[in-house]
């Protein structure tokens, strides 16, 4: 109490005349909120515990919850809104750095929501896909500049490294730590069924899941957890990680704490010893460095991997990924500033770092002007949220994207961006074996499968409105793309004319 | 042949264009200048004639330069300074620049055409030629006494421009060195077909498929080398379902094509006939969103839309079928003939 004391930022409604004291809550809440009172012989609650992970309300039989943002408030002010307050409260009182997790919540203008899509009328035909084939396999890969032929002529058709998937959409990095074993066993078990690729994050690979590695991408970060010959060999690709959108520029920190039992073998690091992954890769300080990572890796797997490396969308992305497309890179994987993260300093998350639509948008064009866009594949992610911005992104330059958050929700994540306190009621972002058992494998991955068959009907939908029939004639394909409420130079870095035009 | 029977054949098809750009293609037409590059060019005034022959003149040789002789007639109005020239690059200039002839005229052709104001060359083979204008197809041909000319053969095209303005460049056949389309639909690919295209130093300046198919023909063949076949299964690709029922080794081609050239793969409706030196090749697109026949009599290959087109010009035609989407009809001139 006192100066730091905050009100509860939500409140629980309980509805008593429906309440039967069951007591499902108070189970269903690792938070604590709830709690059954004996004496009163009723449900009270704690409500400055609670996240609104909106687990209680969705288990209550007699529909008896809900949680509200609470009406008290400090006086208003445009300047100094509530949010900004409480942080310098929290601050003063600790001096400590502010802690958040998953995408940056701020609003900062959505790009994707200000572009439309194509449909033809008239002067071409519209294709239903119902009726005719509508293709959506994707490779990503390096491509030659040049065909090749032997002495009779033929071609030589051997090509670098290629990655397939049955449609432009993979599940982005979550390391094992981060989300629970079940969280990782779902995407493994989706991916696999749809034809696509997870990757394990940074954390290394559990034992289990070397099953699903032709489905599987793993992870190299500065921290090398996990990292040894088998576990290079056993995905369809390698990802070097030197970014993340929600936190460009700096490292990551396991606590302890979390480093337990199977965590600590598959980081290969000592139970209970902090992974720390520094900021940088200490072997790579220029980009003739990690061009020396890319064939290091590459030679570790006699050349038959591709090698990915992800950066963090920032303001000189444009020139940062040419460099790392002539670094040997076969993709390069880029992650915008509204990317999610397990635990991310609230200032970096929320200020540093651009949106990926102008990054991809800046990207596509400086390859393309450097003749070098068919020697690399684009994979986008931070904040793809439905098969709408998929489309975007293909056509604005992406040959696939990652979806983090959205793979998240699918499994019952309900965005209340407490991952870094490890307690997450939804199974996901917890290493406690009681809440990680909440996260079902069968029912979670087939939510998965779903999900994706959706986004693949509606993808098709709206290409074959376009009369496109395979995704590799929307690839960059711009003309399908108007801007509304756009700014002429947010058009010219994107690439596309304004709706009307 | 001469002109005159393919300009009968579009007077049919008069319905399928809207007097806004009608044009010709003919191989086999200059035997004279046979190893001259003959460029077709439209010229606002005196001024740009002489400022594009300077241009011409720092690499290559001109060998001979007249108007294209033409007849008035009230259906074509408007036109502008039309000429040839013949012409030939310099072996300095090649070795100093370490291009071939080819390469050395199309740059010529792209800088003419992207950076000269009131000129732009439509054609620029060897012994062939692109004839057209703003107007019916069969009154261009009329307007340019395409009857004069004899050729082994001929393309021609009527224009329902959609998303262009009529202009005279704009017509069909397109051109680029040897290779000529004339092309039917409207490709939805175009945008994603363009801007990888223009990697290679290609300019798309008209915003009309027909010029990217033209640029996307010239790379395939001239520069990465395919053979007409193989350029039919990137910009045709076949689906990957059909691709898996193929024999293994067929198989690893096409997988092989699609996949380095995906950004070069044609979608929505089309069919074009590709001119070249000593034949023509016709191709739709995959899913056959636009009609095309083809008939045979004696020693002669008729293509077309419609059959009616093909009747007029030879009404006992023989064999005549409908390529299936994505198959490509090559017929090249017997050896020996020309
Ligand atoms: S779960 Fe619902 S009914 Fe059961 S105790 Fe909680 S509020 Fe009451
Ligand atoms: S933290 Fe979640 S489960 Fe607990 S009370 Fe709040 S909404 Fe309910
Ligand atoms: S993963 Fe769990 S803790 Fe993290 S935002 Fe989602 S529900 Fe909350």
């Amino acid at each position: 109490m006192g100066i730091d004391y905050i009100y509860p930022q939500f409140e629980v409604i309980r509805n008593d005349g429906r309440c039967t004291n069951c007591r499902i809550c108070e189970k269903q809440c690792a938070n604590g909120v709830h709690v059954y009172d004996s004496v009163k012989k009723r449900m009270v609650c704690d409500e400055s515990k609670c996240v609104n992970c909106q687990r209680c309300v969705c288990f209550c039989p007699a529909h008896a919850l809900k949680i509200a943002k609470n009406d008290c408030t400090f006086r208003e002010n445009a300047n100094w809104d509530e949010d900004t307050i409480k942080e310098l409260y929290k601050q003063a009182g600790s001096g400590g750095v502010l802690l958040s997790s998953m995408g940056n919540p701020k609003r900062f203008p959505v790009y994707w929501d200000r572009i439309l899509i194509n449909a033809s009328q008239v002067t071409n035909p519209s294709i239903d896909p119902l009726r005719e084939p509508m293709e959506t396999r994707v490779f990503l890969g390096k491509k030659p500049s040049a065909i090749q032929r032997d002495e009779q002529g033929k071609l030589k058709c051997e090509l670098p490294p290629q990655i397939e998937l049955s449609m432009p959409v993979m599940f982005s990095a979550m390391s094992y730590g981060s989300v629970s074993y079940n969280a990782h066993a779902c995407l493994a078990k989706a991916a696999q069924e749809l034809g696509i690729c997870y990757n394990t994050g940074e954390g290394g690979l559990h034992e289990d899941f070397y099953v699903y590695g032709e489905n599987t991408i793993v992870q190299v970060a500065s921290g090398r957890f996990g990292v040894y010959k088998d576990y290079l060999e056993a995905g369809a690709a390698i990802e070097i990680k030197m970014g993340q959108g929600a936190k460009p520029g700096i490292g990551g920190h396991l606590p302890g704490a979390k480093i337990t039992g199977d965590v600590s073998r598959t980081r290969m690091v000592p139970e209970g010893t902090d992974a720390i992954s520094p900021a940088p890769h200490h072997d790579i300080y220029s980009i003739e460095d990690l061009g020396q990572l890319v064939y290091s890796l590459k030679e570790a797997t006699n050349h038959r991997k591709p090698i990915i490396v992800k950066v963090a969308a920032v303001h000189n992305i444009a020139a940062i990924a040419s460099g790392i497309a002539r670094s040997g890179a076969d993709i390069i994987a880029i992650d915008g500033f509204r990317g999610g993260t397990g635990a991310a300093p609230t200032r970096i998350r929320d200020n540093v770092g651009i949106p990926i639509e102008l990054a991809l948008a800046a990207v596509d064009q400086r390859l393309r002007d450097e003749g070098i866009r068919n020697n690399v594949s684009l994979i986008v992610g931070g904040s793809i949220r439905s098969s709408a911005d998929v489309i975007k992104a293909v056509a604005l330059g992406a040959d696939a994207c990652y979806i983090g958050t959205a793979a998240l929700l699918a499994l019952g994540c309900h965005l209340c961006r407490s991952c870094q306190t490890g307690k997450c009621n939804w199974g996901i972002a917890t290493q406690d074996p009681e809440l990680v058992k909440r996260l079902d494998v069968h029912v979670g991955s087939q939510r998965l499968i779903n999900l994706m068959t959706a986004w693949r009907h509606e993808i098709k939908e709206m290409m074959g409105g376009m009369g496109v029939n395979s995704i590799e004639a929307l690839k960059g394909n711009r003309l399908m793309l108007r801007g509304i409420g756009m700014t002429d130079r947010e058009l010219a870095i994107l690439g596309i004319s304004h709706a009307g035009e | 042949m001469t002109g005159e029977k393919i300009i009968e054949s579009m007077k049919p098809m008069h319905d399928r264009s809207n007097g806004l750009g009608g044009g010709f293609a003919a191989y086999g037409i200059y035997p004279e200048y046979k190893d001259f590059f003959a460029l077709h060019m439209f010229l606002d005034d005196r001024a740009a004639r002489k400022s594009c022959e300077a241009l011409l003149r720092e690499t290559m040789e001109i060998v001979h330069a007249e108007r294209i002789p033409t007849r008035t007639t009230p259906a074509i109005t408007d036109e502008p300074l039309i000429w040839r020239f013949f012409v030939s690059p310099l072996r300095s200039v090649l070795a100093s620049m370490q291009l071939n002839e080819e390469e050395c005229v199309a740059r010529a052709v792209m800088t003419i055409n992207t950076q000269m104001k009131g000129a732009y060359v439509f054609s620029g083979g060897k012994n062939m030629g692109v004839f057209k204008a703003v107007g019916f197809p069969e009154d261009v041909g009329y307007f340019y006494r395409l009857e004069e000319y004899e050729a082994y053969s001929w393309t021609a095209h009527g224009r329902y421009p959609t998303n262009t303005p009529g202009w005279w460049g704009g017509a069909h056949p397109f051109a680029l060195l040897d290779y000529s389309i004339v092309h039917n639909g409207e490709i939805s690919s175009y945008d994603a077909n363009r801007r990888f295209i223009e990697m290679f130093g290609y300019k798309c300046t008209l915003q009309t498929d027909t010029e990217v198919i033209t640029y996307i023909a010239d790379y395939l063949l001239r520069k990465q080398g395919l053979s007409l076949e193989e350029m039919a299964s990137v910009i045709a690709a076949p689906f990957w379902s059909t691709i898996a029922r193929k024999d293994e080794c067929e198989q690893k081609k096409l997988l092989y094509l699609r996949k380095v050239f995906s950004s070069l793969l044609v979608t929505g409706p089309f069919s074009i006939i590709l001119g070249f030196d000593g034949g023509l090749m016709a191709l739709n697109d995959r899913l056959k969103l636009r009609s095309m026949v083809v008939g045979e009599k004696d020693d002669k290959v008729f293509i077309a839309s419609e059959e009616a087109a093909i009747r007029v010009m030879e009404p006992g035609v023989e064999n005549i079928y409908a390529p299936a989407g994505g198959e490509p009809v090559i017929v090249r001139v017997k050896e020996g003939k020309f």
